[in-house]
C-alpha cells in the first residue's frame, strides 16, 4: 500500500471513530477540517470519552498509543490528533 | 418487572420479564462506565424477547447499579459464582452477555456474547481516563505506576472504586473461549456500538436487531 493510501485509510478510520464516540452524522464529520477543535471544545469529550476514543482508534488501526504521548496539543485540534494517529499507524 | 434475587452479600435487585415461558435468558450487562451507555439498550432487548414470548432477567451484580454492596470487595471470581447464582435463582435456560459481561458467562448454559471485551482491555480503558483526567487537573500519573498501586491496595477508575484483588484478574482477563455461546458482533447489528458514545444514546434498530437474531434461534 502506498503511503498516501494509508494516510487516506487513517483519516477515514479516524473520522468513522469520531463520528461513532460523538454520535454525529456523516455530514458533519466529513467536514471537519485540520483546525476543527476537538477536546476542550467539544463538551461531550471528557476524559472517559478520549479514554474510548483512544483506546478504538488503537484497535481499529492496530497501533499501541502511550499515555504519556496523549497531550492536550495532540487532542486540541482533528489536524493535530490527524497527524499523530498517522505517525503511529505508517510507522 | 422488578425482582429481587439472593447473594451471599445480601438481596439484590433485577429487571425481570418473567411469564414462566420456556425460554428464560439471563442478561448479564455491560460493566462500569458502558453499563450506563447500554442500559436502555438493554432493557429494551428485553422488552423485545418478551414481546417474542421469551422471558428475561437482568441480575443487578453487587456492587453494580442499585446495589448495596461495596464494588471495592467485589471479585471477578465472585461475580462470576454471582452470576452462576442468578441463572440458577431464575431457572434461565440460556444467557445473554454483553461487552464485559462475557467474563463471567456460566458455561452451563448455551448463549450469546454481543460484542465480548475482555477485562483486561476494559482495565486498560479505565486506567488512561484516570491518566488523562489526572493530567487535565495538574498530576501527572502513569498507567505502570497505577497499576502497580491498584494490584497492591486497589484503585478508584473513573469513579469506580476496584479492590486489589479485582485489578489483579482484570490485569489477565483475556477474553475467555467460547465454548457454548456464539458472538455476535456489532457488524451483525448495524450502526456504531452505544458503549463508544460520549452521551448515553439509543437507537431502536439495534435493539431489534438483537432481539430478532436471539428469538429467530430460540423460537425456530
Amino acid at each position: 500500500m502506498s503511503s498516501q493510501a494509508a494516510s487516506g485509510e487513517t483519516d477515514t478510520i479516524l473520522r468513522q471513530v469520531l463520528q461513532d464516540v460523538l454520535g454525529l452524522t456523516h455530514q458533519r464529520v466529513a467536514a471537519f477540517d485540520a483546525d476543527t477543535g476537538l477536546f476542550g471544545h467539544l463538551p461531550e469529550l471528557d476524559s472517559m470519552a478520549v479514554a474510548g476514543l483512544l483506546t478504538e482508534v488503537e484497535d481499529r488501526l492496530g497501533i499501541i498509543i502511550e499515555d504519556d504521548e496523549v497531550d492536550g496539543e495532540m487532542l486540541e485540534t482533528y489536524g493535530a490528533l490527524l497527524a499523530f494517529v498517522q505517525a503511529r499507524h505508517g510507522a | 418487572m422488578i425482582a429481587a434475587w439472593p447473594t451471599p452479600a445480601g438481596e439484590e435487585y433485577a429487571v425481570a420479564f418473567d411469564k414462566g415461558r420456556a425460554h428464560r435468558v439471563l442478561v448479564l450487562p455491560a460493566w462500569f462506565d458502558e453499563s450506563n451507555k447500554l442500559r436502555r439498550f438493554t432493557v429494551e432487548v428485553m422488552r423485545r424477547l418478551d414481546g417474542s414470548g421469551i422471558d428475561s432477567f437482568l441480575p443487578d451484580l453487587p456492587g453494580c447499579n442499585e446495589s448495596l454492596a461495596p464494588l471495592e470487595t467485589q471479585t471477578l471470581e465472585s461475580w462470576r459464582t454471582e452470576a452462576a447464582e442468578a441463572a440458577w435463582h431464575f431457572s434461565a435456560t440460556h444467557v445473554l452477555a454483553i461487552r464485559a459481561g462475557a467474563m463471567i458467562a456460566p458455561d452451563a448454559l448455551p448463549g450469546w456474547r454481543y460484542a465480548p471485551a475482555a477485562g483486561s482491555s476494559q482495565l486498560r480503558a479505565l486506567l488512561r481516563a484516570r491518566v488523562l483526567s489526572s493530567r487535565e487537573a495538574g498530576r501527572e500519573e502513569d498507567r505502570d505506576t497505577l497499576l502497580a498501586q491498584g494490584r497492591q491496595s486497589g484503585l478508584e477508575l473513573a469513579g469506580y472504586r476496584l479492590g486489589a484483588a479485582m485489578i489483579t484478574a482484570l490485569a489477565e482477563a483475556g477474553l475467555p473461549a467460547s465454548v457454548s455461546h456464539r458472538d455476535i458482533g456489532q457488524g451483525d447489528l448495524g450502526g456504531a456500538g452505544l458503549w463508544l458514545r460520549a452521551e448515553p444514546d439509543y437507537d431502536p434498530k439495534q435493539a431489534d436487531a438483537l432481539a430478532v437474531i436471539m428469538a429467530m434461534e430460540l423460537l425456530a
